[in-house]
């Protein structure tokens, strides 16, 4: 390394090199001359398209200087040409997750509340209304003492008049209470459980919006805690418990004010408890969000355990590790317990603290009150409508502190929630859509380079593929070949370069409707649970039971299908146990075939059945091949035999183009690779095979 | 269409035989619903013994009567699928338990192993599979007796 406070120059002169490499998220420049290294310099890799850049000028200016005529710098053209800002949503991603819960963060389901704006008005002037409705009876209390009772006691005829007059008052308030509690309860849950499955399938729509990467990156049992168990949790908390929060705010603010009007001094030793529970509230609050925080995470671990084992039950069973899952699901039960015993003790204390609290206010309610009796400052009356109002104070101030804890594991429940939420997907939707409803299929790839985080895996790759032409994607294995596939379907986004198709960057179609193009048999077949007609028919569910029939017949499924028990409506499990690898990758094959895409992508479609069976498909393939842009991966290269060209993919690079025979004749890479499997040079399959020549099907078709 | 090609008939076995006019050859078949439970008068196969697919009929109104009559024969002998009618009763509300039912099989009882052997197929119809793979077909959930509703709505 040079001195780094000093600058350093070189002159430009014969044998000079620029090169640049990285590794793990640091790259290098470093320069050369024959002898050795003369200079190295080391940046982050978000800063890889200048390294380029400079490399690429570097080069032209020494080209330049050689011959004896500098010029002006060139312009990197790949990027700016095209227009398209590199990861467009990193802002939100990057920002780094508050560590705290803030209580507020449940005003933002305010969000799912907006379309039941005018039901929830009604319901909370019901609310206000039933809990007046239920202020009234102590109310009258007062009166029933002071004027019935009292003058009774002291030797006055009983009022029954009176007396009937205010007991009716009582009936009356009480039935009041119930018609309008029913009715609130009844429309607020109503919403609120609206709110709820709003909020999930929001949820769940967005988070199936959110890109390949995501996913990669997310445990299942925790996503799927998430929208189900911390969903029904907010649900819970708007159905039930904001509307008892509500009703207990709304009761002891008119129960305050009710006391303040009978009498102020004996109303403010009432209140007295209250900053001391407020002040207790908030020193449990803390404790209990992060506590209950930390039980959600626990929570879905246990969910993650259960999500990782259940659909690898094979493997464990295999490997007879199923005391080890036990024991990884009990260790993650047991975090659970623990976690919830620390919250439990701060709970275990909160609670009877407020009541003893709200004991002693009420003893001294009781002092007070019979000294001004005794005072001839208030009437009996008014002491016990104070001690009845007094009582239902109390009780809802003691709920209310029990809300501390549902509102907290409410918050946080909403704030991972909100996490899926907030997360913009790394493949944007573009601003300025182009609709496509029919392409050719002509796929350009330029100068594409793309890196998984900091891994770089293809580099400046550079490919034309005709409208029609069939592809054969080989190298081994690692050697980016599902990467470059993955970037054409745009489960990626790449990080250098363009993909065209028909000449419009890919980037520019809604994602959606670009992928409906494309036609996809997967790596690793996945069967949804449901039936065998259900699964081909996934990319196409209003297909007709002849066009199933069809695609299942070109992928040579037909036949198997109809020895199942119901044939097409047979179900198949949920990972497809039910049949074969080979089976499930020829139903793959159909789904894909049956949306009669332009673009067919068979990324090793064909590896798990016998080369038979194979041959099968690759002869029906021919036929709906024909007119399609098809790229095919295989290891087994004679799988390949009817590809037009053939792109040898080495680390990431191209190194070779061309047909089979031709690819022979040079005898490089792919010769050698090929070699490798046959295991003797002079094979046949330089010849062209005749694809007509497989027995004639002897089925008839009744049309 | 070409029924002149399509000769169907039971050998001295009783098997269904299907003539091939091109190789002049009998194959013995088997017919072979493709969706039995979706569209069971609609695509029928008739597979040799190997299963390898010798004739596909889009559709059994377009068949001869015979050839119908033979086709309908042997499916109804392969497709055991009795329709519940009405629940007579269960042995419990916790499975596995036994179930006494009224088909258009006759009554009999089978033995439910788990609430996942009841299979829903639409809205209204139902499929359920007892202990030994024979499967209850439940045409239409709401068209049952209130009893039998009653009975069923306890396990969905
Ligand atoms: N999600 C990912 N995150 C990080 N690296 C990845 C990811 N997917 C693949 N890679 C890496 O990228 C490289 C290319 O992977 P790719 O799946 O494209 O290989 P491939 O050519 O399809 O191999 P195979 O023939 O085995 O399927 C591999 O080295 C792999 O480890
Ligand atoms: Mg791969």
């Amino acid at each position: 390394m040079q001195d780094e406070t000093h600058w350093c120059s070189f002159h430009y002169q014969k044998e000079l090199a620029l090169t640049t490499y990285e590794h793990a998220g640091v790259g290098h420049i470093e320069l050369f001359d024959t002898q050795s290294r003369l200079s190295h310099w080391c940046y982050t890799v978000s800063e890889i398209h200048s390294a380029h850049h400079l490399i690429k000028c570097f080069n032209q200016q020494l080209n330049h200087y050689l011959k004896g005529r500098p010029k002006d710098l060139i312009t990197d053209s790949t990027h700016d040409e095209i227009g398209f800002t590199e990861k467009v949503s990193t802002s939100i991603e990057e920002q780094t997750p508050q560590d705290t819960v803030s209580t507020w963060i449940l005003l933002r389901l305010w969000r799912f509340a907006k379309p039941y704006k005018a039901r929830l008005l009604i319901g909370f002037l019901l609310m206000l209304a039933s809990t007046a409705a239920t202020l009234v009876p102590p109310y009258l209390t007062m009166p029933l003492m002071d004027e019935v009772l009292i003058p009774y006691q002291n030797g006055n005829p009983l009022n029954v008049d009176l007396a009937t007059y205010y007991l009716s008052g009582l009936l009356g308030a009480a039935v009041l209470a119930w018609i309008l509690g029913w009715s609130r309860t009844y429309i607020l849950a109503r919403v609120s459980e609206r709110m709820g499955a709003d909020l999930r399938t929001t949820t769940y729509n967005h988070l199936l919006k959110l890109s390949h990467e995501y996913f990669g990156a997310k445990r299942t049992g925790d996503l799927m805690a998430r929208i189900g168990a911390e969903t029904d949790r907010i649900n819970l908390f708007l159905s039930l418990h904001l509307l008892d929060f509500a009703t207990d705010v709304i009761m002891m603010i008119m129960t305050a004010m009710i006391l303040v009007s009978i009498n102020p001094w004996l109303a403010l030793i009432t209140l007295l408890p209250l900053p001391f529970i407020a002040w207790l509230i908030h020193l449990v609050r803390d404790r209990l969000r992060t506590g209950f925080e930390k039980v959600d995470r626990v929570w879905a671990d246990v969910n993650n355990v259960l999500a990782d084992t259940i659909p690898g039950i094979r493997v464990v069973k295999a490997f007879a590790q199923e005391e080890r899952e036990v024991k990884r699901f009990y260790d993650a039960n047991q975090r659970n317990l623990e976690i919830n015993d620390r919250v439990n003790k701060i709970w275990s204390l909160f609670t009877p603290t407020v009541t003893l609290l709200t004991e002693i206010g009420l003893l001294i309610v009781w002092i007070f009150g019979i000294w001004q009796v005794s005072e001839n400052q208030i009437t009996v009356g008014v002491l016990t409508a104070f001690l009845a109002y007094l009582g239902r104070f109390y009780l809802r101030l003691d709920s209310m502190s029990r809300m501390v804890s549902v509102t907290q594991k409410a918050a946080a429940g909403t704030k991972r929630i909100f996490e899926i939420l907030d997360h913009v997907s790394r493949v944007p939707e573009p601003t300025r859509l182009i609709h496509l409803p029919n392409i050719k299929g002509r796929i350009e790839l330029q100068h594409v380079g793309f890196r998984y985080g900091t891994r770089r895996v293809t580099h400046n790759i550079n490919l034309i593929i005709e409208p029609g032409e069939m592809i054969g994607l080989v190298g081994h294995s690692g050697s980016g070949k599902s990467t470059l596939i993955n970037l054409i379907c745009r489960f990626y986004d790449v990080t250098e370069g363009a993909i065209l198709i028909d000449g419009i960057d890919i980037r520019s179609f809604p994602i959606a409707e670009y992928r409906k193009h494309i036609g996809l048999v997967l790596q690793e077949p996945f069967l949804f649970f449901g039936t065998i007609a259900e699964n081909i028919a996934y990319g196409k569910p209003l297909a007709t039971r002849q066009e199933i029939v069809a695609a299942a017949r070109a992928a040579h499924a037909h036949e198997f299908i109809l020895k199942q028990p119901h044939g097409y409506d047979s179900l198949v499990g949920e990972r497809g146990q039910a049949l074969s690898g080979g089976e499930r990758q020829r139903i793959s094959i159909a789904r894909a075939l049956l949306i009669n895409p332009r673009i067919l992508i068979l990324d090793e479609a064909t590896s798990s059945v016998d080369s038979k069976t194979e041959r099968e498909i690759q002869a029906a393939l021919d036929n709906l091949v024909r007119g399609r842009t098809t790229i095919a991966i295989a290891h087994r290269l004679s799988t390949l035999r009817q590809a037009n060209r053939l792109i040898v993919l080495d680390r990431g690079k191209i190194i070779e183009v061309g047909n089979h025979a031709t690819l022979m004749a040079k005898q490089g890479y792919y010769y050698q690779l090929y070699l490798s499997q046959t295991g003797h040079a002079d094979a046949d399959l330089s010849s062209p095979v005749d694809s007509n020549n497989h027995e004639s099907n002897p089925t008839k078709e009744w049309k | 269409m070409n029924y002149a090609a399509f000769k169907l008939s039971r050998d001295s076995k009783n098997r269904l035989t299907l003539l091939d006019e091109i190789q002049q050859k009998n194959h013995q078949v088997l017919a072979i619903r493709a969706f039995p439970i979706s569209a069971p008068d609609e695509g029928i196969a008739l597979v040799d013994h190997q299963g390898n697919e010798l004739m596909w009929i889009e559709n059994l109104q377009d068949l001869p009567t015979e050839s119908r009559r033979l086709i309908e024969e042997e499916l109804t002998h392969r497709d055991f699928m009795p329709e519940i009618k009405q629940i007579n009763s269960v042995s419990s509300f916790i499975t596995p338990c036994i179930w006494w039912v009224e088909t258009d099989r006759g009554d009999t009882c089978f033995t439910l192993k788990g609430e996942e052997a009841i299979r829903r197929l639409s809205l209204t119809a139902l499929l359920i599979t007892d202990q030994y793979g024979i499967h209850f077909l439940i045409r239409d959930r709401t068209k049952l007796n209130h009893h039998s509703a009653k009975l069923l709505d306890r396990f969905l």
